[in-house]
């Protein structure tokens, strides 16, 4: 009896301990939460919602700070997947925080620029290329058209063109004709 | 031939329509006044130009190099004069343009100089350098650029080579009649991928609708010094998919997400293994193919056509007709709708088919699934086509993917035996491109994320510095007053060696009066050098501009002077 007591007793402080252990070497770092909803987020960093950048939105929300429909790029797509990740109702987009807008990127009028660097320390993500009094060029890929670029330009050389379909951009449509059929006949 | 097949799941058997092309010769179309030779024409990087606008070209010279490893070089078709490098409507269904390069013939057809390649002598990684430079790639369907296909890759050899001499598609008959007519020079290349993939067997499976492919391929085979085995094969469409090629020569499957090579097997198209020939022994680029022109015209054929004639001069060449419903570029299975047909033949284009409303009735009115999972007997790929179709219409992608959705061919069987007549390939496209495009906005967010967070750091660790930096300064500046401190009390000392008490104001004192005799030097340096020898007339003027100032000076005191004995 005792010796039975006594092996529970040992066996329950063995594993407290490697519990205990594991806790602090395996800790997680950092909020997973807020890291899965960052991984939703478009990450075009505008702070259109209200926020300086997708990160600091992704924390609010995971701390219930914040609601889930004030990111425009992330449109009502990205609404829907964040009400999917955190189990609640998808609603509309909060018209407050902007509508979204077809994606575009931003485009320097080179004989214009001045070269004042202002714009380059607007931009979220390093993608303008420049230096004082030199003439100023957007790195196309990198830009993710947040436009917070364009009010510091004090010659308003700055605007945001709409990303043209070409042939390795092209996407096959959803088949709506055929969609509409069917709706059709379904209904019927 | 007693070589046991295996039979792949699936498939259908729509009408054939192949003798209405294969009556006639092979008629080598005209050459155009106009080639358009569009740089994207195979799988991976365009090609980039390497001509300018007004330079003449010649036949076969290389007027796009080959841009990275997945990638093969674009030549000119015929001789003549570089018009234009833009973009220009080229054979996509969405009709949107792309990079071509315009030469206006000069009738000439004048070659550049060319000459056969001792493959033997060879290291294979030139020879596939070669092959890359004469702008071979895959003319089954895929475009895949020939030379990396022909790279066994360090681990795997390929031990057996695939000759696909399936054409199973409906109308298309230009692998059939290259069969019948250039079956020794198929083989001459079939030797040369042999010796780059160092094959041990080697068979070309062809279907029984073709018996006069099969004598001619047979006949040429026996002439060969190496073993081929000319396979007979049922024709069941879509045997002529590689996957199902390969499941009924060796019943073995390529497993889901995996290549061909993965189980030691490379599969070939005979126009591809004929190109490679005429590039090997003939020196030639890429730049002729054969392409059938059936359907609704007058005079369903093949032709051998130039890479870049317009698809229109085709079609009148075979007799156009009315009542055209449409053009599409490849089979009624696979094939897709042009937008217009001022489009080129590119190296993909193996059929030409006009529709007409009597050949391709419009299909009646798409009716909801019924789920009696017809498409699902149907698949060649073992799929569910109604799941897929479910998830893909209401946009779930996530398990469109878990039903295997890029395993499927499009090779449109469930379209055709569905009841309801749902256009599914069509879904299955959509699905598949909306998928790419969003792996491809992610990693720009990715992307996005990655350079904020550098940026945020950046901004960090420059502020850092700054405070780093102005702490240092004060600190800096802090030493050089204790430092200055020191000196003034050095200063002061000499007076403190008279005996005199050392005060602060002492110093300051020999300070300011240190500073006032620099001044004064200053001043004597920068005394003028003209006053020294002057005439007496020159003495006088200034003695009078002296006398001068000194009143004004008197006059301007005045006031002043009195204003200070005023109190
Ligand atoms: S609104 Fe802008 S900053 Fe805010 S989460 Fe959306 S993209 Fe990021
Ligand atoms: S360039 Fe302008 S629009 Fe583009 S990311 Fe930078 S600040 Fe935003
Ligand atoms: S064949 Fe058509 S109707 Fe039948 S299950 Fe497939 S998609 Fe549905
Ligand atoms: S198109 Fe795709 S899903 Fe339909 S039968 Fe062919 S492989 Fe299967």
């Amino acid at each position: 009896m005792l010796a039975a007591i006594g092996v529970m007793v040992l066996l329950a402080v063995a594993i407290g301990l490697v519990l205990g252990w594991s806790a602090i070497r395996f800790k997680v770092e950092g909020n997973p939460l807020a890291e899965k909803i960052d991984a939703i987020l478009p990450q075009t960093q505008c702070g259109q919602c209200g926020f300086p950048g997708c990160r600091p939105y992704a924390e609010a929300i995971a701390k219930g700070e914040a609601d889930i429909n004030q990111c425009p790029p992330g449109g009502e797509e990205g609404v829907k997947k964040l009400a999917e990740l955190l189990g609640v109702e998808p609603k509309p987009l909060d018209e407050a925080h902007g509508t979204p807008k077809p994606k575009s990127v931003a485009f320097i009028d080179e004989q214009t620029c001045i070269g004042c660097t202002l714009c380059i320390q607007a931009c979220p993500v390093d993608a303008i290329s420049g230096a004082a009094k030199q003439m100023h060029t957007i790195i196309a890929a990198e830009c993710t058209g947040c436009e917070l670029c364009l009010p510091p330009c004090p010659v308003d050389c700055i605007s945001m063109v709409p990303i043209a379909e070409d042939l390795p951009h092209w996407k096959w449509k959803h088949p709506v004709v055929m969609m509409k059929k069917i709706a059709e006949t379904e209904g019927a | 031939m007693s070589r046991e097949l295996f039979k792949f799941k699936g498939g259908v058997h729509p009408p054939e329509h192949k003798a209405e092309s294969t009556s006639r010769p092979i008629h080598a179309a005209p050459l155009p006044k106009k080639l358009v030779i569009p740089l994207r024409q195979h799988i991976g990087n365009p090609a980039k130009p390497v001509v300018e606008i007004g330079e003449r070209v010649l036949k076969g010279q290389m007027i796009a190099a080959a841009d990275g490893y997945i990638s093969t070089a674009v030549h000119a078709s015929s001789s003549g004069t570089v018009t234009a490098i833009d973009l220009q409507p080229v054979p996509h269904i969405s009709g949107l343009p792309d990079l071509c390069i315009t030469i206006e013939t000069d009738g000439r057809d004048e070659w550049v100089a060319h000459a056969p390649l001792d493959y033997q002598a060879m290291e294979p990684s030139q020879l596939r350098m070669q092959l890359r430079d004469l702008g071979l790639a895959g003319l089954g369907g895929a475009v895949f650029p020939s030379a990396v296909k022909l790279d066994p890759g360090a681990s795997h050899a390929c031990t057996t080579l695939i000759i696909n001499g399936g054409e199973c598609e409906p109308w298309i008959t230009c692998d059939d009649m290259l069969m019948r007519h250039h079956a020794d020079e198929i083989l001459q290349g079939v030797g040369i991928m042999r010796h780059l993939l160092g094959s041990t067997e080697i068979l070309v499976g062809i279907e029984d609708n073709k018996p006069e492919a099969l004598d001619s391929m047979r006949s040429a085979a026996a002439k060969l010094d190496f073993a081929v085995e000319v396979v007979k094969v049922p024709a069941r469409y879509p045997g002529g998919g590689a996957k199902q090629m390969i499941e009924t020569l060796t019943g073995r499957q390529v497993p889901s997400g995996k290549l061909s090579t993965d189980i030691g097997i490379q599969v070939f198209n005979v126009g591809t293994s004929y190109a490679l020939a005429r590039a090997i022994h003939h020196g030639e680029p890429l730049i002729t193919r054969l392409v059938t022109v059936t359907g609704h015209v007058l005079r369903p054929q093949n032709f051998e056509v130039l890479i870049g004639t317009p698809m229109h001069t085709l079609i009148t060449l075979a007799g156009d007709r009315d009542g055209t419903t449409g053009v599409l570029m490849g089979g009624p299975m696979m094939g897709v709708p042009m937008p217009n047909l001022d489009v080129p033949v590119v190296k993909a284009t193996n059929c030409i088919l006009v529709k007409s409303a009597e050949l391709f009735p419009p299909l009646p009115k798409a009716l909801p699934c019924i789920r009696c999972t017809r498409c699902a007997d149907a698949c060649p790929v073992e799929l569910q086509p109604q799941e897929l179709f479910r998830f893909a219409k209401a946009g779930d992608f996530g398990r469109a993917q878990e039903y295997h959705l890029f395993d499927c061919i499009e090779c449109g069987c469930c379209s055709y035996v569905c009841p309801s007549h749902i256009p599914l390939v069509d879904f299955y496209r959509y699905a598949k491109s909306e998928i790419w495009a969003r792996e491809k906005d992610k990693r720009a967010a990715d992307l996005a994320r990655e350079r904020h967070e550098f940026r945020q750091f950046r901004q960090e660790r420059e502020k850092k510095e700054k405070a780093e930096k102005l702490a240092a300064k004060a600190q800096a500046a802090r030493a050089q007053a204790a430092l200055d401190q020191a000196q003034r009390a050095e200063l002061a000392a000499a007076p403190a060696a008279e005996g005199a008490a050392v005060s602060d104001t002492d110093a300051k004192k020999a300070l300011i009066a240190a500073a006032l005799a620099r001044a004064q030097a200053k001043k004597s340096d920068a005394a003028p050098k003209n006053v020294d020898q002057l005439t007496s007339e020159q003495l006088h003027q200034i003695e009078e501009i002296e006398a001068r100032r000194t009143k004004i000076r008197e006059l301007a005191r005045k006031p002043l002077e009195s204003e200070e004995k005023k109190p």
